[in-house]
């Protein structure tokens, strides 16, 4: 497997940096990077640390090439664990007095006593307010529960978030290296492809634990479509990427009405179905915090059209008795 | 009728759906089944996943049908608390 750490991959252009990993040799990872300057979203600290823990756990014989960083950013990828997640040693010194930022470092988590704590232990890093905490949390808690429950992944769920002060945005990245949204929604939906399966999996009331409209008593098949939601309440990006598809969520218009729809296809989206096969799944958000609505407003707004999403749904399968 | 304090059980983010199933199976219904009613109580609870609200709710409409909610009562919810809750109780309609 190859990546390259690009001199520029957020969000928003982060198609670039997906064309040209190579998952050809599942037993070696080889990380070059930018020379100069690397300035990359937290879902791409993920995406790698998670390619590395995948290498390191298939044998003695596999491997992780590193190529020396020189970028004068290179003290980022340090602090935010990447070097310790790779078992390498970067040579790079982090100063003590330099400020720790307002970041959340890689993490792995592999249940749910893990997931608590780290919920628990990850706001006092990022110094925030309460109004700004509850939508992190929450989703933060969703979609890493997705990945302990659905993913199968043995190494669960990576996840790292960075807080920026210029933008005033909070960026979070959540990846695992499990059998991706294909194979989950297959066992109780028919999706012929990746585009279709996470379609599936951003609709209100379907998850892939069952076909029944509502879900089940333990999975309602909403964590997706909540997380998009608040994304686009809020006008911020949203990527989900999983087999050859990437599904980007666009960010609105400061002018334009936010309106919810129960199809991920009727937003504003970009997809491309091209990309390097993703074994598992990456989810990918940013968080303005300028433009953050009240929690309680964006699940009004929620409530709304998930309700009726998931009536409409059971009202289409209402059978009537048919007398001849 | 019996008081179920939430905030020992759950933290004051509530979000582990395994706890919630345990507190369905393990004192929710065992109230219900001897006919009695049911306080869930969220004092101190500052918020709560959907899925934890779906884990700890719908089974029991599914299950007791939408009448159940006359059985049990959700005190001191706070706003989010409050609309998370609807929301389960709504599509579960």
């Amino acid at each position: 497997m190859k990546v390259h750490l690009p001199n520029s991959a957020f969000l928003g252009n982060i198609n670039a940096f997906l064309k040209v990993i190579d998952t050809s040799d599942p037993e070696v990872l080889e990380i070059t990077s930018n020379e100069k300057w690397i300035s990359v979203h937290p879902v791409v600290l993920c995406m790698v640390a998670s390619l590395g823990l995948e290498v390191r756990s298939k044998n003695s014989n596999s491997s992780i090439k590193c190529e020396r960083f020189t970028a004068t950013s290179k003290h980022y990828f340090e602090r935010m664990g990447l070097f310790s997640f790779l078992q390498l040693d970067s040579e790079i010194e982090i100063v003590e007095h330099e400020s720790a930022g307002r970041f959340i470092p890689l993490t792995q988590i592999k249940n749910s006593t893990d997931l608590s704590k780290f919920i628990e232990d990850m706001i006092p890093l990022l110094h925030l307010d309460q109004k700004n905490t509850q939508p992190i949390k929450y989703i933060i808690s969703e979609l890493v529960r997705n990945v302990l429950e659905h993913s199968g992944s043995k190494n669960g769920a990576i996840v790292s978030a960075q807080y920026y002060s210029k933008s005033n945005t909070i960026r979070i990245g959540i990846v695992d290296a499990g059998v991706g949204i294909s194979q989950t929604i297959r066992k109780s939906h028919v999706a012929k492809t990746d585009l279709d399966a996470i379609q599936l999996a951003l609709t209100p009331g379907i998850t892939g634990t069952t076909s029944k409209e509502g879900g089940t008593d333990y999975n309602a098949g909403a964590g997706l479509f909540f997380t998009k939601s608040i994304a686009k309440i809020n006008r911020d990006f949203f990527i989900i990427y999983s087999g050859n598809t990437l599904y980007k969520l666009l960010r609105e218009k400061d002018k334009n009405e936010v309106l919810l729809f129960s199809d991920p296809l009727e937003d504003k989206h970009t997809k491309d179905d091209g990309l390097p096969y993703w074994s598992g799944t990456v989810v990918g958000i940013d968080i303005d915090l300028t433009k953050t609505e009240e929690f309680t407003t964006l699940l009004d707004t929620i409530r709304g059209i998930y309700t009726k999403s998931v009536r409409e749904r059971k009202k289409a399968k209402y059978k009537k008795p048919k007398f001849i | 009728m019996k008081n179920l304090k939430l905030f020992p059980l759950v933290g004051g983010f509530a979000e582990n759906k395994d706890k919630a199933r345990d507190i369905r199976v393990q004192e929710i219904i065992p109230v219900l089944e001897k006919g009695q009613n049911l306080i869930l109580d969220f004092e101190k609870v500052d918020s709560i996943t959907q899925s934890f609200a779906h884990a700890l709710l719908s089974d029991l409409i599914r299950n007791y049908g939408i009448d159940v909610l006359d059985r049990i009562s959700f005190a001191n919810c706070n706003e989010t608390v409050s609309k998370i809750i609807e929301i389960v109780v709504d599509y579960m309609q």
